[in-house]
């Protein structure tokens, strides 16, 4: 108090006269902000430790509760925001590094936005999807430079390739970070859809192994749970070099989201911390991660495409190409925008640049060098909708990794306070009470009908531009023009300006 | 305005064909006969022709047709064309003098043979060496445009309705044993006459009517392999993923047909195991080659052709036959202009290629 005194950032307003008593509100929050006073009759608010997450407001009978910013303010100021001003009293009672969950909140520019697609007028015709086929489905993997023939048969011999009904995919959420019942609404999502999903760097719970035709199977810096059976599991290995939200840094899941199943899991002892290095400590070059690619081929027969994943930083377009000539068969690009279950705020809000560039870039260099058919690109960091997967897919992608959109679909409210442990919404949580509040059938419905939804508005926005196969729209630029961007923008991403 | 090249111009289009199986060689004038009633689906804009087997007493040189801006232009060519090839012989194409045809380049010829210790130096193949010349000649060099470079045969191209354009380059006085044909419709264009078709590299030549919603995914494909689309049209791309497709990676033309006219993934699911094997491959290796949009096609080459719609058959195309000759044509009349008492006259589905080769020998 005093001096580090901060107010509370959100009220709960309860509506008196709709207000029951059925104490609804207190037994759904794990924040502990409702409380039933016995005396008065009365419910009772400690909004100090609201974080926003609507699960009180989502369940209340009587739509009673409602939560709002408060409007206690420091002095405005446009130099030092209230946010700013908070930040420096937090570190200066503690000491510590500010952390953050989800992805970057901070106004920046989202180019999908200053992005606009194409359709066709008069001089070729637009396709309907109800009656004629459109087709989404997706193969991700290196594609030889050559084909082969024995005599005059073709040899139709190719290196491993993942086949998608669409063009998205699960990104990669650890167990331990999320909970069982997420990782199991993601894998039967997966499973049904004819798509993805990603362990994450957290190694895959035996349960899920039954999933593994539609399961990409993480290596991260940590090596948690990677052995011969897991990387054998899933149907590609992702070595995880680097993360969006948090470039170049590893990560750490406190030693109290490490039950026993995840202990199991993990292969580290109950209790204790996860910390991941920075870096693989096996890969301080680009030679040493052409041996990792390798040495994971090895293990798997050559069966699974590897892919590699990393952050999107300044000089991504060069760290790509290394990567395509590393053995790589799929690169995934995550941007600057992308989620996280924790990471140090700073980073998060600082480090790495938008995906929509790093796509261009990435594949526009890939083209000049004339290797984009060596590897394929998967990118994620913020996909909002499927307007963003096409627009994704005309600069060049393969492919999109989802997961913020993903948790959304199964309840997440954005809250961003992943790191505490406490989701409402048995999303990011390992506490069993609130885990089971995310029933698996339900979320792996919901995560199915927003892919379907997608899959449709995919659908329709490619027949609105004549073109009924999806890899006609990879690296279709022209389909794509800019609004209110400058000429810097408009070359790094490789579209004209509209009108022109 | 902008000429092709600096920008895109769509259009629409007439396009129309006639093989004699044997190779019997025919004059210019059925072909051109045959553009008269699809006159409407021509604004005036460009036309075309090209003839296989016009050129017998050169037939192992490259014949190279180049417009040029100016005699300047052309001297500051001639001396890069010799630098890389021993020329033959070189002369203005002749033309006619007709009102409807104005604003002529210079139209030039050369019979060529790249220069022997040049192409071992380069260690390219001569097919390719030509190629290269070409590419470089339509992208880095000002005022001239090599608008055919095959080997006995030769595209013909003006801004103006078809039929005065065969006029024009008095195509009553070559005989060929296929003859392809093109009227443009371009929503907007200067009047460039490089960017009339058919579009040509070394024996191939595309006349293309449709708009392909695919074009960028192509292009910026095709371009990793050398070619540059200098004019930003379809069928100039059409045409490099033909080259690429048969001559580069060499794929047979009912693998090409099934390259850039993919089946369904519905339909290959139905296909038997081997077949199935062959169209995954195909469409997995090159599906940034797969063409989307409207489109019918034929590609010509050294001893045959090949007709070709988009796999939903968004452009009309009708095939016919007579005796030894084959026809294939935007619109029926078009056939029945060359052949009034053509049989066989049918629609090719979509993504269906219509293939006719010489006979071994004849060409």
């Amino acid at each position: 108090m005093g001096i580090d005194f901060i107010y509370p950032e959100f009220e709960v307003k309860r509506d008196r006269e709709r207000c029951i008593a059925c104490r609804v509100c207190e037994r759904q929050c794990a924040n502990c902000v409702h409380s039933y006073d016995e005396e008065s009759g009365l419910m009772l608010s400690d909004e100090s430790q609201c974080v926003d997450c609507h699960r009180c407001v989502s369940l209340c009978p009587t739509r009673a509760l409602k939560i709002v910013k408060s409007d206690c303010a420091l002095r405005e100021n446009a130099n030092w925001t209230t946010d700013a001003i908070n930040e420096i009293y937090k570190q200066a009672s503690s000491g510590g590094v500010l952390l953050s969950s989800m992805g970057n909140p901070k106004p920046m520019p989202v180019y999908w936005d200053r992005i606009l697609i194409n359709a066709s007028q008069v001089t070729n015709p637009s396709i309907d999807p109800l009656r004629e086929p459109m087709e989404t489905r997706v193969f991700l993997g290196k594609k030889p430079d050559r084909i082969k023939r024995e005599g005059d048969e073709l040899c139709c011999e190719l290196t491993p390739q993942l086949e998608l009904s669409m063009p998205v995919m699960f990104s990669a959420m650890s167990y331990g970070s999320i909970s069982y019942n997420a990782h199991k609404s993601l894998a039967i999502a997966a499973s049904k859809l004819g798509i993805l999903y990603n362990t994450g760097e957290g190694g895959l719970h035996e349960d899920f192994y039954a999933y593994g035709a539609n399961t990409i199977v993480q290596v991260a810096s940590g090596r948690f749970g990677v052995h011969e059976k897991y990387l054998e599991a899933g149907a590609a290995v992702e070595i995880k070099m680097g993360q969006g939200a948090k470039p170049g840094i590893g990560g750490h899941l406190p030693g109290t989201k490490i039950g026993s199943d995840i202990s199991r899991t993990r292969m580290i002892p109950e209790g204790s911390d996860a910390i991941s290095p920075a870096p693989h400590h096996d890969i301080y070059s680009i030679e040493d991660l052409r041996q990792l690619v390798y040495s994971i081929k090895e293990t798997t027969g050559y069966r699974k495409p590897v892919i590699v994943k990393v952050a999107a930083v300044h000089n991504i377009a060069a760290i790509a190409s290394g990567i395509a000539r590393s053995g790589a068969d799929i690169i995934a690009i995550d941007g600057f925008r992308g989620g996280t279950g924790a990471a140090p705020t700073r980073i998060r809000d600082n480090v790495g640049i938008p995906i929509e560039l790093a796509l261009a870039s990435v594949d526009t260099r890939l083209r000049e060098e004339g290797i984009r058919n060596n590897v394929s690109l998967v990118v994620g960091g913020s996909i909002h909708s499927s307007a963003d997967v096409i627009k994704a897919i005309a600069l060049g992608a393969d492919a999109c990794y989802i997961a913020t959109a993903a948790l959304l679909a199964l309840g997440c409210h954005l809250c961003r306070t992943c790191q505490t442990g406490n989701c409402n919404w048995g999303i990011a949580t390992q506490r069993p009470e609130l885990v089971k509040r995310l029933n698996p059938d339900i979320g792996s419905e919901r995560l199915i009908n927003l892919m379907t939804a997608w899959n449709h508005e995919i659908k329709e926005l490619m027949g609105g531009m004549g073109i009924n196969s999806i890899e006609a729209l990879r690296g279709n630029r022209l389909m794509l023009r800019g609004v209110g961007l400058n000429g810097k923008e408009l070359e790094i991403l490789g579209i004209s300006h509209a009108g022109e | 305005m902008k000429k092709e090249g600096q920008i895109r111009i769509p259009s629409g289009c007439a396009i129309s064909a006639a093989i004699s199986r044997s190779g019997q060689r025919i004059t210019g004038e059925k072909i051109i006969d045959s553009m008269r009633p699809m006159h409407d689906r021509s604004n005036g804009l460009g036309g075309g022709f090209a003839g296989y087997g016009i050129y017998p007493e050169y037939k192992d040189l490259y014949a190279l047709h180049i417009f040029y801006d100016s005699d300047a232009y052309r001297s500051q060519c001639e001396l890069f064309i010799k630098e890389s090839f021993e020329v033959v012989k070189a002369e203005p194409i002749p033309t006619r003098k007709t009102p409807e045809i104005t604003d002529e380049p210079l139209i030039w010829r050369y019979f060529v043979t790249p220069l022997r210790s040049v192409l071992a130096s380069a260690q390219l193949d001569e097919k390719e060496y030509v190629t290269r010349f070409v590419t470089r000649v339509n992208s880095l060099m000002t005022g001239c445009y090599v608008f055919s470079c095959g080997k006995n045969m030769g595209a013909f191209k003006a801004v103006g309705f078809p039929e005065d354009v065969g006029h024009f380059y008095r195509l009553e006085e070559y005989r060929a044993y296929s003859w392809t044909a093109h009227g443009r419709y371009p929503t907007n264009t200067p009047g460039w006459w490089g960017g009339a078709h058919p579009f040509a590299l070394l024996d191939y030549s595309v006349v293309h009517n449709g708009e392909i919603s695919s074009y960028d995914a192509n292009r910026r494909f095709i371009e990793m392999f050398g070619y540059k689309c200098t004019l930003q049209t379809d069928t100039e791309v059409i045409t490099y993923i033909a080259d690429y497709l048969l001559r580069r990676q060499g794929l047979t033309l009912e693998e090409t047909a099934s390259v850039i006219a993919a089946p369904f993934w519905e339909t290959i699911g139905r296909m038997d195991e081997d077949a199935r094997r062959k169209a995954t491959y195909l469409r997995t290796i090159f599906g940034s080659l797969l063409i989307t949009g409207p489109f019918s096609i034929i590609l010509g080459f050294e001893g045959g052709l090949m007709a070709l719609n988009d796999r939903l058959k968004l452009r009309s195309m009708v095939a016919g036959e007579k005796g030894d000759f084959v026809y294939v044509a935007s619109e029926e009349a078009a056939i029945r202009a060359m052949e009034p008492d053509v049989e066989n006259v049918y629609a090719p589905q979509g993504g269906e290629p219509v293939i006719v080769k010489v006979k071994e020998g004849q060409y």
